[in-house]
């Protein structure tokens, strides 16, 4: 039944932070790259760097509002349309969330003032740690919420009584088994997503000739990141799989289309897997490759989907591709980094104009891959709210489907109209080039 | 394990805190909403930049105090949270698409290349804040009147709030909000703008005595409970000092705004959100939902209130410091001109 409020509560859930989350991907990676523009500043006094910093701010400015406006919708969402979740997971979600709030927004909200409008109220070193400021903010802020998501995860510290959840020990609960490999997987995503929309736009400065000099310097630092993030990145990847196949095993089955428990594992490039048969159809295998990633050890054991009952496993046709839409940007940026360093190495990195329209192509490399690995992970803790505890289905608010149905058509409208604005005022920002000071 | 319970009222404290955080939202989001609602009766565009400007580096720490009242129900009464917020719905969801439009007017409005394109971001900021306010109103009407609730789940209709007393309060805390922030336009700009803010501010100021007599005659009648706790002797001649200082603070503010004084109207204003504030309280103490949950019942476990007093104690403290900072950096008269 389409009018199922559970199902349009679900569909607004999703939207709603799937939304939100481009906006801290690209604040969290911009405010780091803002505070290395102004320490170079600083240090060098060469005011292309403050050019570059105040071409980059009023692009900021308009990312961080549409983070905090989409923000506060999920503040309140937790509560209007999920208040089983709200009333039985407060105990230990609810003082993260705070936290939250105490230790980041208020930092990030108050310093951005600052940053934004305080050039010419405050000294030039107190500025540059407002930047800093915001942007340890924004880093705060990743903790608590990527705390209190892979608590939801892999639970720990906590004891359920009558069917509430109540905290037993705080640094379980905070520094659960998978915190710190998803706290850190997301943090340098974000710095990648930045790095990579820097390098895209600057890309396309050196194609059209426009602020040269600005796009060389934004070029070379974006592209100098993305070399050290991506290899980083990938095996930050790798450990948080090993510890995703320890603690979540099912989801990484339904990763990799995997229906049968099996030894050495192939690994399934491709195929469409089919939840009726129980099958990957058209599957395009390497032998062996899946349990060599996975177990590290070639001949390692992968549990397959069948040997989970049908109602514990999540959906796994989009687990399966948007896991693999993530590998595959994952390897167009290391792509990306061994044609930038070879071309550095050889003195041309700003004279191939196939590689900047490569860059140019590679712009949303970010968000995309970024919103893919969360699908992978959320879709893939299904059915769960709290995985293997609390079932999603059972802690939605009971009210009509009529209100839901009118909150969710509302939220998609007011967002894409919303979201083409800021765009097009962000592609009118970055058509005016980069503006001269002095 | 901390767990502080034993030598302290954790409910009873963050019951405190919740309403603090309420409160900090209710006058620092007041004059930027108020702003917003005023914006089409500013004699010019320059004016209206200056209105914007002159919040403009405050706007986003202002809200974030509504998101800190959102985390500490969360937190503090999941139980209340998890049944006010599917209570109020409607109402929420209206508050924060008004919102939405609302923030990204700020950025937005700061963009524009013509006139007319400005003028789509100048409606936005206003409808944002006016709805915003008015179903803030509405929600803060629909509390005061109570909520059901059945076995620790909200059981009312979709529609509960949708009535007489609620679209009351939506109005007053409109003209409520439009007041504090000619007030705070009184102090921060000057010439034609601050001219226009203070007889703005002199209409208003009629307008929401009115309203706060209707809703302190009104109130009492919606429950028994309110009744008896005013208007019993002994309460009613303590309480009576409530609306002789509303009044008092009333004719100061009157007095403030005739003898053109540039910070006492807000002052004086912020002194009557405190009073209305108080009066509120008094009227619905100690329910966290009205009238079926007292936030004993309704508060978390006592460990993790103790784990967020923690945070609370040390760090609210801090933030009001650099909130402070930051408003002294931004001291002064706001300009028109683009700021960044």
């Amino acid at each position: 039944m389409f009018f199922d409020p559970i199902l349009l509560a679900r569909i607004q859930f999703a939207f709603t932070i799937s939304f939100h989350i481009i906006f801290p991907a690209f604040t969290i990676g911009l405010a780091g790259y803002l505070s290395c523009v102004e320490a170079l500043y600083l240090k060098t006094k060469n005011p292309i760097y403050k050019e570059i910093y105040k071409f980059w701010i009023k692009i900021f400015a308009i990312i961080f509002g549409m983070g905090v406006v989409s923000g506060v919708v999920l503040s309140y969402q937790i509560g209007t349309n999920w208040s089983g979740f709200s009333y039985k997971t407060g105990n230990v979600l609810g003082p993260l969330l705070g936290f939250e709030v105490l230790t980041a927004f208020f930092l990030e909200a108050s310093f951005l003032g600052i940053m934004l409008f305080g050039w010419n109220r405050v000294s030039d070193k107190l500025h540059f740690v407002s930047t800093v400021i915001v942007a340890i903010g924004t880093l705060i802020s990743a903790f608590w919420i990527l705390a209190a998501n892979s608590w939801m995860h892999t639970p720990q510290g906590y004891f359920i009584t009558d069917g509430i959840f109540y905290p037993s020990n705080w640094l379980e609960i905070i520094f659960n088994p998978s915190f710190l490999y998803r706290f850190s997987h997301m943090v340098v995503a974000t710095y990648l997503t930045t790095a990579f929309v820097v390098c895209g736009v600057s890309a396309w400065f050196l194609w059209r000739k426009k602020s040269t000099e600005h796009a060389k310097v934004m070029f070379k630092m974006a592209l100098f990141f993305i070399a050290i993030f991506i290899p980083l990145q990938i095996f930050i990847g790798d450990l948080q799989g090993l510890n995703t196949l320890k603690y979540q095993p099912v989801k990484v089955a339904a990763m990799e289309g995997i229906w049968e428990t099996e030894k050495g594992a192939a690994l399934t490039v491709f195929g469409i897997p089919d939840e009726k048969s129980e099958s990957t159809k058209y599957a395009i295998k390497i032998p062996k490759l899946a349990s060599l990633i996975l177990t590290h050890d070639a001949e390692g054991e992968i549990r397959g989907l069948k040997s989970w009952a049908k109602e514990d496993r999540p959906p796994v046709v989009p687990i399966f591709f948007a896991f693999r839409v993530m590998i595959g940007i994952g390897f167009a940026m290391l792509l990306t980094a061994v044609v930038a360093l070879i071309l550095n190495f050889r003195k041309k990195l700003f004279d191939v104009k196939w590689f900047q329209f490569w860059c140019m192509l590679m712009t949303p490399s970010g968000f995309i891959a970024l919103l893919a690995g969360w699908f992978v992970t959320e879709i893939g803790r299904q059915p769960f709210l709290v995985y293997g505890l609390l079932r999603t289905k059972d802690v939605a608010s009971v009210i009509s489907y009529e209100q839901v149905l009118f909150s969710l058509v509302s939220f998609v409208l007011v967002y894409f109209v919303i979201f083409g604005a800021a765009t097009f005022y962000i592609l009118r920002l970055i058509g005016k080039g980069v503006g001269k000071i002095g | 394990m901390f767990d502080f319970s034993n030598f302290l009222n954790l409910p009873l404290i963050f019951g405190c805190v919740v309403a603090l955080a309420i409160f900090m939202y209710v006058f620092l989001d007041g004059f930027d909403l108020g702003i917003g609602i005023l914006f089409p009766f500013a004699p010019s565009d320059e004016c209206r930049s200056k209105m914007m400007n002159s919040v403009a580096p405050f706007w986003d720490g202002n809200e974030t105090w509504l998101v800190m009242g959102g985390a500490a129900l969360f937190a503090a009464f999941p139980l209340a949270y998890s049944i006010i917020m599917p209570a109020f719905y409607i109402p929420i969801i209206m508050m924060l698409l008004g919102l939405i439009f609302r923030g990204v007017a700020f950025e937005f409005r700061f963009k524009t290349e013509s006139k007319k394109e400005q003028k789509i971001w100048d409606y936005s900021f206003h409808f944002g804040s006016l709805i915003a306010t008015f179903f803030q109103g509405i929600l803060l009407g629909g509390f005061i009147q109570g909520i059901k609730v059945e076995n620790k789940v909200f059981t009312g209709g979709t529609w509960d709030w949708f009535n007489g007393f609620s679209m009351m309060t939506g109005i007053a805390l409109t003209f409520g909000y439009a007041l504090i922030g000619s007030a705070w336009l009184i102090m921060k700009t000057h010439d034609k703008t601050q001219k226009w803010a203070r007889s703005a501010a002199f209409y208003l100021l009629f307008i929401v005595a009115f309203f706060i007599i209707l809703t302190s005659v009104w109130t009492p009648f919606l429950n028994d409970k309110i009744f008896i706790r005013w208007f019993m002797e002994p309460n009613i001649y303590y309480l009576l000092i409530i609306p002789i200082l509303t009044l008092l603070t009333f004719v100061s503010l009157f007095k403030s705004l005739i003898d053109k004084k540039e910070t006492k109207p807000f002052l004086m204003v912020i002194c009557l959100f405190v009073l209305c504030y108080f009066g509120l309280a008094v009227s619905l103490f100690p329910y966290a939902v009205p009238y079926q949950l007292l936030f004993g019942e309704a508060a978390a476990a006592s460990t993790s209130l103790s784990f967020l007093f923690v945070g609370v104690a040390l760090i609210l403290p801090i933030i009001l410091c650099y909130t402070c900072f930051s408003y002294h950096v931004f001291r002064g008269k706001s300009s028109h001109e683009h700021m960044y």
